[in-house]
């Protein structure tokens, strides 16, 4: 799959401080990317180069194969984390304004607002100004202004802080139903489960450093113990455990249950079968749950940060 | 280019939609027309009180010599005492008694008139009578001297320097008086405008970043642009603002002067200067005003304004990028403020003093000053030479500050919760 977008060793130094360090990473087309990393890490930093906001020291971000041209910002739509709109105008003119900032012409611009505005349902609002809405109906003007002028590349940066979850739902079926019709989306984002959710994709950015990236599956797969969580019921709790204790490196689990089980997250070589373990534990005890524990994007990145540290 | 024009467009009908801009626009003429009507009455007012003065002439020179004149009535009352003179005046209120004694010496007679009133005469009517008095007792004294008064009169040398330059143009003695007022108001008109337009500039880039709008807009445009637009969408308003009120003023003065029938150019030279001019000197004076170099003035004034207002008001952009609220921005005001008002002051000082002294001559070139001072300089005639170098300094400078402004304004836009140094700002430039 060829990439939409691919950023090249990245620096970027503020002063003394540097933000990003030879940071590269490529987005696939029609892919949602998740960038991930603690606050403070280099993420926004990151996406204002790619919006030609800020201009990196070294380093060449490449759109559709060719370097960023000032002109690019009308295939870009930019949700920032810090955002607003004029208190003081209406929608409508607000929403024209900045559409046509994006290169789109009065006409076009009017067309995707009407497409937009109906589809939300939110019509109505044209002429009111942005200080007669409330926070969520702000948050869908502003919404429709990111997409408006149909960029390939959707950039959200913490798209859902700040949003009500009913918004938040809707954005995020919103932002599906835009890549299934081709838009690229890049996520940035410290809350993990969202890119559980959403990302085929992630990199993760932590202190000016991009420390991983690719297929979350991949990375998720690369990330696996052969470990798994089993609820047992044991014939004979202490003999069991001593023969698991002797084979296996085990430890307690913790999840949820019916029955009064044993819990215990069981880690076996990459040589050996999970059938085996299964088998082994069939005979020994009642096996009311058995799954191979998945680290979850969280996980990772913990797992990943402190290792680097 | 594209997007240079929508954000004007946007800053410009942002300004001019502001209910504060609508109501000031509107309500200024209204209110400079009213207080000059105020004024206009009640200086009107004043006059058309009619004064009635008693004379007392003991002498009896002065028969038929004190003329009743529009604002004072002379009552002859030499018939009675002066205690009796003096008890009527306060009975029927009139304005004083004038009392001539008895005396033939002229010199000693002019020493001795007194004036009885409740309140010290006005000097206008004092020096009528001072006048009336002494050519009657002058010409007495002259016939008495046996002098031909006919001889005096046309020996008499009336001394009125023609003032004209070396190209031959006659000017008058007010004529610097007239470049004075053209010139400080020209001086004066801009400072008022770059403090009131920079400060909307200032306001409306801290409304950007407390909205937080501002990142979404430069992820379209170049901060530059946004700044530029701001500025001269800003300074339109400005402009339509000024347009406005001159519009509105004459009007409004036009409207009311003919309403109330009273000539509001007729009112206010009271002076005993223009009393006494000439109608040649009132022709001068037009022509002294036709006579300014008002091409050049109203040029300049555009030029100077253009550099000037974009000089500070760029500084005025990056400070308010620097800033989170308006309450932070009083550390980086002084600095503005101080240059505009330098310049205010060495112009009515020094420009009036000596229009082309060392000091004008340097303030008018030193870029945080010139268009103030330079503006005053030029209704008293300024060697174009040095008009092209000052501006060339002006707007060589302008380009620098515009684009150390630009370079605070990039980095500050997005930075949020800090109190800037000027140290950080310094390390902003370096970015």
């Amino acid at each position: 799959m060829d990439n939409l977008l691919v950023a090249e060793n990245i620096c970027k130094k503020f002063g003394n401080f540097t933000a990003l360090n030879n940071v590269s990473i490529n987005i696939p087309r029609e892919s949602i990317f998740g960038l991930l990393g603690p606050n403070g890490a280099g993420k926004t930093t990151f996406i204002r180069i790619i919006n030609q906001i800020t201009m990196p020291d070294s380093g060449t971000v490449y759109l559709d194969g060719k370097p960023l041209h000032p002109n690019d910002v009308g295939h870009i739509g930019y949700l920032p984390e810090e955002r607003g709109l004029y208190k003081s105008m209406k929608v409508g003119e607000q929403a024209l304004y900045l559409a046509r900032l994006k290169g789109l012409s009065k006409a076009e611009a009017k067309e995707q607002l009407d497409y937009w505005f109906t589809k939300l349902d939110i019509k109505h609002w044209w002429d009111k100004k942005i200080q007669e809405l409330s926070k969520g109906m702000a948050q869908k003007v502003q919404f429709v202004i990111t997409v408006l002028h149909r960029p390939k590349l959707l950039i959200f940066d913490e798209p859902f802080s700040g949003f009500d979850p009913v918004n938040a739902d809707l954005i995020k079926n919103e932002i599906l139903q835009l890549r299934k019709e081709g838009a690229t989306i890049l996520f940035s984002t410290h809350r993990m489960e969202s890119v559980e959710e959403l990302c085929d994709y992630m990199a993760l950015i932590h202190e000016s450093n991009k420390l991983l990236d690719g297929k979350v599956d991949d990375i998720k797969r690369a990330h696996k113990t052969n470990t798994f969580e089993v609820g047992i019921n044991p014939f004979n709790e202490n003999e069991l455990l001593a023969e698991l204790n002797g084979n296996f490196k085990i430890e307690k689990a913790h999840f949820k249950s019916l029955s009064n089980d044993l819990k215990l997250n069981i880690q076996i070589k990459t040589s050996e079968s999970p059938n085996d373990l299964l088998q082994y534990l069939i005979a020994k005890s009642r096996v009311n749950h058995f799954i191979e524990v998945i680290p979850s994007v969280n996980d990772i990145f913990i797992k990943t940060v402190t290792r680097n540290e | 280019m594209n997007n240079l024009k929508l954000i004007i467009q946007r800053e410009y009908l942002a300004r001019v939609r502001n209910k504060t801009f609508i109501v000031m626009t509107f309500l200024s003429p209204l209110i400079l027309v009213g207080m000059f009507s105020l004024i206009a009455y009640l200086s009107m007012l004043n006059n058309s009180e009619k004064h009635t003065i008693a004379v007392k002439d003991d002498s009896g020179l002065f028969e038929g010599e004190f003329e009743n004149k529009e604002e004072i009535d002379f009552v002859d009352v030499s018939a009675i005492s002066l205690e009796d003179a003096k008890l009527l005046v306060k009975e029927k209120e009139y304005y004083g008694v004038l009392f001539i004694p008895d005396t033939k010496n002229s010199k000693e007679l002019a020493q001795s008139i007194r004036f009885f009133g409740k309140e010290a005469p006005s000097i206008g009517i004092l020096k009528q009578i001072e006048r009336t008095i002494s050519k009657n007792l002058t010409t007495r004294e002259r016939i008495a001297r046996g002098l031909d008064i006919s001889e005096i009169e046309s020996a008499e040398a009336k001394v009125n320097i023609q003032i004209e330059n070396f190209e031959g143009k006659r000017t008058s003695k007010m004529s610097n008086y007239v470049k004075m007022i053209f010139g400080g108001a020209a001086g004066y008109l801009l400072m008022m405008f770059i403090i009131i337009y920079g400060n909307m500039v200032m306001r409306s880039v801290i409304e950007e970043k407390t909205n937080r709008i501002i990142e979404i807009i430069i992820s379209s445009v170049k901060p530059i642009q946004l700044m530029l637009g701001k500025i001269v969408g800003t300074s339109l308003a400005g402009i339509t603002q000024f347009s406005i009120w001159v519009v509105l003023g004459t009007v409004l003065l036009f409207i009311t002067s003919s309403l109330t029938g009273m000539n509001l150019l007729e009112a206010q030279p009271q002076m005993e200067t223009i009393e006494q001019a000439s109608n040649g000197e009132i022709q001068q004076l037009i022509i002294d005003i036709a006579n300014l170099p008002m091409l050049t003035l109203i040029i300049s004034f555009l030029v100077y304004f253009i550099g000037g207002y974009f000089l500070y008001s760029s500084i005025y952009a990056a400070i308010g990028a620097a800033v989170d609220s308006e309450t932070d921005t009083q550390q980086f005001m002084f600095p503005i403020i101080l240059p505009l008002m330098l310049g205010i002051y060495v112009g009515f000082f020094s420009v009036i003093e000596n229009p082309h002294g060392t000091v004008s001559t340097i303030f008018s070139m030193i870029p945080l000053t010139s268009p103030i001072v330079m503006l005053m300089r030029i209704p008293f005639g300024v060697p174009w030479y040095e008009l092209v170098i000052s501006l060339i300094i002006l707007f060589v400078t302008n380009a620098g500050v515009v684009w150390l402004a630009a370079k605070i304004y990039r980095v500050g836009i997005l930075m949020y919760g800090k109190k800037p140094t000027y140290k950080e700002l310094y390390k902003w430039i370096k970015y």
